[in-house]
């Protein structure tokens, strides 16, 4: 069979369907949405219920997270999330996924081995560069401040 | 010579091997597929009662084989060799499931064509001699492939439309001397073709030009014709993998060719399963060569036919070094014998 790896490259290519980018957007946009709308609306809630706007921002997250698990265990988060994508993805609710989803799956190699070891194996990157990019902007933010006095 | 070499690749068995039986048990999704009423088991509980999914899938194995042996007449002690293989790591699912039934073993891996290898090695155990009868089976599970080679279950994340559907289900072929309606004839191991695809969600891509190299070298070493063929089955490509296989056959001279089909598009109905390019997994085209295939050529309908297992030889860590998937495709051909 005479064929070179480009030519190939390029029937693939013609071969390949596209995934439907607009479809895929607007479900994004509507799911995305509704869970920010719905954060939101926990917050003015909870900010109502205790008067203290920080302390309501922190019981939003929290509420999130604890549903985004719960769905994850229902076996409902992964059904929305093949639809929305990013919209499910981005959110606090993605990430609340991404460690309940390997906690459930990996407990059959037991409690160390298998659900301690693995339950960062897709949250534990975003931790890591998260928390270095966290340190980076900091160390920036300090050289500029100590410029700006300097100056 | 009960083995002769035709030509460059194909291997000849001068007097059939005749496949005495055929088992299956699948999955829910599997049984709710077009060939759903050909399996001999279909279960609605992916974990079949076990405490884990490669349990489940040990399970599916020697169902599989129990129902082979029953309909070939006959008990384990009578296998001389048996050959299996799965994709989990280390081949777990086989050796497992193989270890109470006390047969000569032989651990298999081909990925996805480890049917096609199994059951071209049995087939030639059988005709050397070296066995009276041979078993070759092969095995996957849903679940316990995308915890190995993708993300957990429950992870919500989004497919390709290129991705296949690893297939929950396990077939069993048994090969002897015992005369039966069906036999394997040639047999042709493939050679490992590798055009640089590195797309693990696009496998078909990299895994259809060992298949077309295997389809060219079949027909160049023994000059019959594709159109001979009741069916020329591909397992397993996909849609997006049985397009570009079609597309590098025309190159070949090979042009019309509607007998050529994909187990992994035969097992799932694409418009209403939700598996995007179709199935994939060594139990895949386990599990339509062993029930409708085999079932079709017992009774005649089909006379003639090619098994052309295809395998993505791959693993995570290859893939996210960023190597290139090889591919490769071993042919098995069954016909009916009158």
């Amino acid at each position: 069979m005479a064929i070179s790896k480009e030519a190939y490259a390029a029937l693939c290519k013609e071969a390949v369907p596209k995934s439907p980018l607009w479809k895929d957007c607007v479900w994004a946009f509507l799911v995305g949405g509704a869970i920010c709308t719905l954060g939101q609306a926990l917050i003015r809630g909870y900010t109502a219920l205790l008067g203290d706007e920080q302390a309501a921002r922190t019981w939003g997250s929290i509420t999130l997270i604890a549903l985004s698990a719960l769905l994850t265990a229902l076996g409902l988060y992964d059904r929305l999330a093949k639809h929305a994508g990013a919209g499910t993805l981005v959110p606090i609710t993605g990430f609340a996924n991404a460690v309940a989803a390997p906690a459930m799956e990996f407990h059959t190699e037991g409690l160390v081995l298998g659900l301690g070891a693995k339950l960062f194996t897709i949250a534990g990157p975003v931790l890591v560069y998260g928390t270095a990019a966290s340190v980076l902007y900091g160390l920036l933010l300090c050289a500029a401040q100590a410029l700006a006095k300097g100056g | 010579m009960a083995i002769e070499r035709i030509g460059k690749d194909t291997l000849r068995l001068s007097a059939p091997v005749f496949v005495e039986g055929g088992g299956t048990s699948a999955g829910k999704k599997e049984g709710e597929g077009p060939l759903g009423a050909y399996f001999d088991a279909v279960h609605p509980d992916g974990r079949l009662g076990q405490k884990s999914w490669e349990q489940a899938e040990c399970l599916l194995q020697r169902e599989a084989v129990s129902f082979a042996l029953e309909k070939a007449h006959l008990t384990p002690e009578k296998l001389q060799c048996a050959l299996a293989g799965d994709l989990t790591n280390q081949c777990v699912c086989s050796a497992f499931a193989m270890r109470e039934m006390g047969v000569p073993y032989l651990g298999q891996y081909g990925a996805c064509s480890t049917m096609a290898q199994s059951l071209g090695l049995a087939s030639l155990l059988v005709g050397a001699g070296a066995a009276a009868h041979a078993l070759a089976v092969s095995s996957s599970h849903f679940c316990t492939a995308e915890r190995q080679y993708r993300t957990p279950l429950e992870y919500g994340g989004q497919r390709t439309p290129t991705a296949q559907w690893t297939a929950t289900g396990a077939g069993a072929l048994v090969l002897g001397t015992t005369p039966s309606p069906v036999g394997v004839r040639d047999v042709l191991f493939g050679r490992i073709v590798d055009l640089g695809v590195k797309d693990q969600s696009n496998m078909g891509a990299a895994m259809a030009p060992a298949a077309a190299a295997t389809f060219c070298r079949y027909f160049a070493d023994t000059g019959l014709s594709p159109a001979q063929f009741d069916g020329i089955l591909t397992g397993d490509l996909g849609a997006v993998g049985l397009q570009l296989l079609h597309t590098l056959l025309r190159r070949e001279g090979f042009s019309d060719l509607p007998n050529l089909f994909d187990c992994g598009l035969l097992l799932f109905d694409r418009t209403r399963q939700d598996v995007h390019a179709g199935g994939s997994g060594c139990g895949c085209s386990a599990l339509v060569m062993a029930s409708f295939v085999l079932q079709k050529l017992q009774a005649g309908i089909f006379k003639d036919v090619l098994f052309l297992g295809t395998g993505a030889l791959l693993s995570p860590v290859s893939s996210q070094q960023g190597a290139s998937i090889p591919g490769i495709a071993h042919l098995v051909r069954l016909s009916h014998l009158s």
